[in-house]
């Protein structure tokens, strides 16, 4: 007995030191519906803090994966660790340290909206930590998701975009460690897409939040994550800052100018090159010089185009070596 | 010393979602007295059942110079347990796996706990509401109908509780095997057959023997019974099968359905909870959406 109680004790008081666990960690991750292979080896890694955005066509394993990181989907093989944990068996406490933004409906319609924070809130209380204080005060995080004039309404006569905030403040009242966004901002309009990157940014940089979210707006993935993922095919295709990404794949930029009057666009795929052969070529007679590097959304295409046609590895290949 | 921290953490969070269930199920509570369609639901029975005895009101039980409307009114309040039990709680489970309730319980800590104590305070506090809704008119308005004394009292008292918690995690198992909150009628019509053949609103005696046993194989007739017991003259129990309100038999029959609804209920719901995930409720959206278009 006594000797049961003394292995047990130093265990429960020496919590595993997961500040230094990565956040996220996937290895070979493989998920198969049947016959049809979704997921055909995905590995990458989030560290604490950072700000991940997962890109991909539609039917590419997106949600999948998020899924299996939420614990909510059993994967079929590889090797996942969420803070630590396997998420196919996260009890309650790691429960506690997730956010979940899910995609409402109808439910809890009847609820007010400051009725409804109080409540789920009640749940997190048992896991609080000297560290992390929870839940968040309900007031506080109706006031940080913007949906301070509207705390007495009822949930199910918000408009859209005011539901959709509800939604991640539903995600965050139990100020997770880690938070999965899957399509944050579908059907936002530009004033609510704007209000959510304020928050999404205080959220990673004050409260130091890791965060994992699935979009198909490539300018908010560009504006949100310090890091892209693009998957295709079952497979992570890229990996890296979108800086990184953009000059791992040759698209072109595209140089626009004016000289005596007329306007010309050149694209290139080298912009410095042409910009001094044309400044040594008509010197002081260049104006409104202009010079766009490849969009994110150029890039992502390029990716996709090249692993579609069959060059996937090849490109990855090409990739590794610029960003080493 | 140990021991008792560890189980402090194990059992503190599930007490506290626990709570945070009964104070969801008194919020959901007072939700329901806040919309036309829950108000409706709450008195439609009743004048349902007012209407019904008024048509009954020149008849007598058969063999007696008794109300046949009086012994209806009990056995109809027997008989909306039993169906706010089942129907109000398969209903309830189906309706929030559709629109993702259930879905985000699960996403929080405990939150399973939470939404089932909730699901049971709010479903047995709306069947004690519907069966107020009903009783206090019955017992102003016809004769022969009264709680006789504190051991009636009692008896109403085990019944109405016997009669929920051998009624709600049968409902809780329709409810996680039916996908489509429109497919609930694969549970309504043999109800409503089965409300026909137990004795409701006509004396069991009266029926083929055969019909007899099936009734009483299921709760509805004894909830009837039981009811009656409670709210009829000692002496009307000489029309009951055996001539006796049966009280060890029904505590037998509900006891019974009570202990199956209680082992199966958290398997089922345990199973159906499991594969709960996003896309799935994101495609019952779709489906419901092509419904209405």
């Amino acid at each position: 007995m006594t000797v049961v109680r003394q292995l047990r004790a130093p265990a429960a008081v020496t919590e595993p030191p997961d500040d230094h666990v990565p956040a996220i960690e996937v290895h070979d991750l493989r998920m198969r519906y049947g016959s049809n292979d979704v997921l055909k080896g995905v590995s990458f890694t989030a560290r604490r803090g950072e700000v991940l955005a997962l890109l991909g066509p539609n039917g590419a394993g997106k949600t999948t994966t998020i899924e299996i990181l939420e614990g909510f989907r059993i994967r079929s093989a590889g090797d996942v660790r969420v803070l630590g944990v396997d998420p196919g068996h996260g009890d309650e406490r790691w429960r506690a340290r997730l956010g979940v933004v899910l995609q409402s409906w109808r439910d809890h319609g009847k609820w007010r909206v400051r009725e409804l924070l109080a409540h789920l809130g009640l749940y997190y209380a048992s896991y609080s930590t000297p560290e992390i204080h929870r839940p968040w005060d309900v007031d506080d995080l109706i006031d940080a998701v913007g949906l301070t004039p509207h705390a007495g309404r009822r949930v199910g006569q918000l408009s859209g975009g005011q539901r959709r905030r509800l939604d991640v403040a539903i995600g965050i009242v139990g100020r997770p460690e880690l938070l999965f966004l899957d399509e944050p901002t579908a059907g936002f309009d530009p004033e609510a897409r704007r209000e959510f990157h304020d928050l999404v940014h205080r959220l990673s940089d004050i409260d130091d939040t890791t965060i994992l979210l699935t979009t198909h707006d490539l300018d908010e993935a560009e504006k949100l994550a310090d890091r892209i993922l693009i998957l295709a095919g079952g497979t992570i295709i890229a990996d890296g800052s979108p800086d990184q990404l953009s000059r791992g794949v040759a698209a072109d930029a595209e140089v626009r100018w004016s000289r005596e009057g007329a306007r010309f666009v050149h694209s290139t795929s080298d912009a410095t090159a042409f910009v001094r052969q044309l400044f040594a070529q008509y010197g002081e007679a260049i104006a409104d010089l202009e010079v766009r590097r490849a969009s994110l959304e150029d890039t992502y295409m390029a990716f996709v185009r090249e692993y579609e046609s069959g060059r996937g590895v090849a490109a990855l290949r090409a990739f590794e070596e610029v960003t080493r | 010393m140990s021991a008792i921290p560890a189980a402090r953490s194990f059992g503190q969070p599930a007490m506290r979602a626990a709570r945070a269930g009964l104070t969801r199920g008194r919020i959901e509570l007072r939700h329901t007295f806040t919309n036309a369609q829950d108000l409706w639901n709450y008195t439609f029975p009743a004048i349902l059942l007012l209407v019904v005895l008024f048509f009954m009101r020149g008849a007598t039980v058969p063999g007696t110079s008794f109300s046949l409307s009086s012994r209806t009114m009990p056995s109809a309040l027997g008989m909306s347990i039993a169906f706010g039990g089942l129907v109000t709680m398969a209903m309830a489970l189906t309706i929030d796996r559709e629109d993702g309730t259930l879905l985000r319980a699960k996403a929080i800590p405990n939150g399973m706990v939470g939404y089932l104590v909730g699901k049971i305070t709010l479903v047995s506090g709306m069947g004690l509401i519907g069966l107020i809704l009903q009783l206090v008119p019955g017992l102003l308005v016809l004769d022969g109908l009264a709680v006789r004394g504190v051991s009636h009292w009692l008896t109403l008292t085990w019944v109405v509780l016997l009669g929920l918690v051998a009624t709600m995690p049968i409902g809780a198992v329709f409810g996680s095997l039916i996908a489509n909150p429109r497919n609930m009628g694969l549970v309504m019509l043999p109800l409503v057959g089965l409300i026909a053949t137990s004795g409701i609103f006509y004396p069991i005696t009266n029926f083929p023997v055969w019909l007899q046993w099936i009734a009483q194989v299921f709760p509805i007739y004894w909830l009837g019974l039981g009811m009656r017991s409670a709210l009829l003259p000692d002496d009307l129990a000489a029309v009951e099968i055996g001539e006796s309100w049966r009280h060890l038999e029904t505590v037998g029959v509900l006891g019974v359905w009570a202990i199956l609804g209680l082992v199966l209920a958290p398997i089922v719901l345990r199973r159906m909870a499991r594969r709960e995930s996003g896309s799935r409720v994101a495609e019952r959206r779709e489906k419901a959406l092509q419904r209405i278009t």
